[in-house]
């Protein structure tokens, strides 16, 4: 049978992506939050898992407000790296599992949730920068991939319990599938953060801490967040963390926290948290 | 139905990209979405004024583009950070000139206000 066998939280921020392209991971100011993906990185090579379901928002490297899904679930065998507007990033394209996707999708229709069925998908940096943090690869990866676009950009958002309880019918579905896979669940984006207006470059590191604390010990109390309240005191852009919620909603209680790191250098409070069920 | 947005408490120096902002903005950010492909980003640097006349934007949203207004184009009229920030990167201004701008500082001033501004 498959199962879940860890659970990531992680940010997404784009300027991750452009320091790890050009090498520049060691660099003073880089080096604090490239180290501290090390435990994890380590953690899953030891784990080997074969599939790594990620939720993620596209920021329009695919997808447009002509038509802009709530919930999109990729369904290919093969994922191309896209293009945002400033080129193709030098990145292996990512090997999905079609069959393992449509059970997916099968069990979370006919549990309520009606979501877009992706045949072609190209990935972005909310999908591409969680997985060379937590990833090796050279030519090719060393894992599948399952893209889960949550709407998180154009309002109305789902709400954070929503987003939770998608973790949970996602936890249904690997649970009913026969191969034996190992599965991780990554839930990306944020930490605080807000990209416009005059509050551009709002950060609250004590939300974000407080946030971290929750999502491990009380992921509960974070359902009941309003987007208002997130936006508030986090920043607008920061209501993409209510995807780390689906994470924490695909994991049964309880669990064991493997590794955390917290830093905010420039924008965004760049966080992790990397769970395990005990 | 479950109550996400409070409209009566706006958020201070704040635009919440909802239905207005949206709908306000859909022709700039649908311009700014066909930087996704590279022979669009060559032919707006190649001649600004001709790969715009070819969209469906008004003269006061051409405008903006050739004052590089990005406070005003994410302010008042619905721009979309994700999206304008595509237009920005063809001229060379990345995020954080762009949140400069709208911060109504010059870049150093902005970077002055970060931890660690080398992670850019």
């Amino acid at each position: 049978m498959a199962r879940i066998i860890a659970g990531i939280g992680t940010s997404h921020v784009p300027s991750i992506g452009v320091a790890y392209d050009q090498g520049r991971t060691q660099e003073p100011d880089w080096k604090p939050l490239f180290d501290g993906y090390e435990p994890v990185k380590e953690w899953l090579r030891e784990l080997r898992p074969d599939i790594a379901i990620v939720v993620y928002n596209d920021h329009g490297g695919d997808f447009f407000f002509d038509k802009y899904p709530t919930f999109a679930v990729g369904a290919a065998d093969l994922y191309p790296v896209g293009d945002e507007g400033w080129g193709r990033r030098p990145l292996p394209d990512f090997p999905g599992d079609a069959d393992f996707s449509w059970h997916l999708c099968n069990s979370l229709v006919y549990d309520e949730f009606d979501l877009t069925v992706c045949q072609e998908l190209a990935v972005e940096h909310g999908f591409m920068v969680p997985m060379h943090l937590c990833f090796d690869h050279d030519e090719s990866w060393p894992i599948k991939v399952v893209p889960v676009a949550v709407n998180v950009i154009q309002h109305p958002l789902p709400t954070a319990l929503r987003c939770w309880k998608l973790g949970q019918a996602i936890r249904r579905a690997v649970d009913s599938y026969a191969p034996d896979q190992k599965i991780v669940i990554l839930g990306t984006g944020g930490m605080s953060h807000q990209l416009n207006g005059a509050r551009f470059g709002h950060l609250n590191t004590a939300f974000d801490n407080d946030f971290l604390d929750r999502l491990e010990s009380d992921p509960k109390a974070l359902t009941e967040l309003t987007h208002q309240q997130i936006m508030e005191d986090a920043g607008a852009e920061a209501v993409e963390l209510i995807m780390w919620l689906t994470m924490r909603g695909a994991l049964n209680d309880p669990v064991s926290r493997i590794h955390r790191h917290y830093y905010a250098p420039m924008t965004t409070g760049m966080g992790l948290l990397a769970l395990a069920e005990t | 139905m479950s109550q996400q947005i409070d409209k009566s408490h706006p958020i201070e120096n704040t635009n919440v990209f909802d239905q207005e902002q949206t709908r306000l903005g859909y022709r700039l950010n649908k311009f700014a979405m066909s930087m996704t492909r590279p022979e669009n980003r060559e032919a707006f640097k190649a001649n600004e004024e001709a790969y715009m006349a070819g969209w469906d934007l008004t003269e006061q949203e051409k405008q903006l583009i050739r004052d590089r207004d990005w406070r005003a184009i994410m302010e008042e009229h619905g721009g979309n950070i994700y999206m304008i920030m595509k237009i920005g990167a063809v001229l060379g201004q990345g995020l954080y000139q762009l949140g400069a701008h709208q911060r109504g500082q010059t870049y150093e001033e902005f970077l002055a206000t970060r931890n660690a501004s080398g992670a850019r």
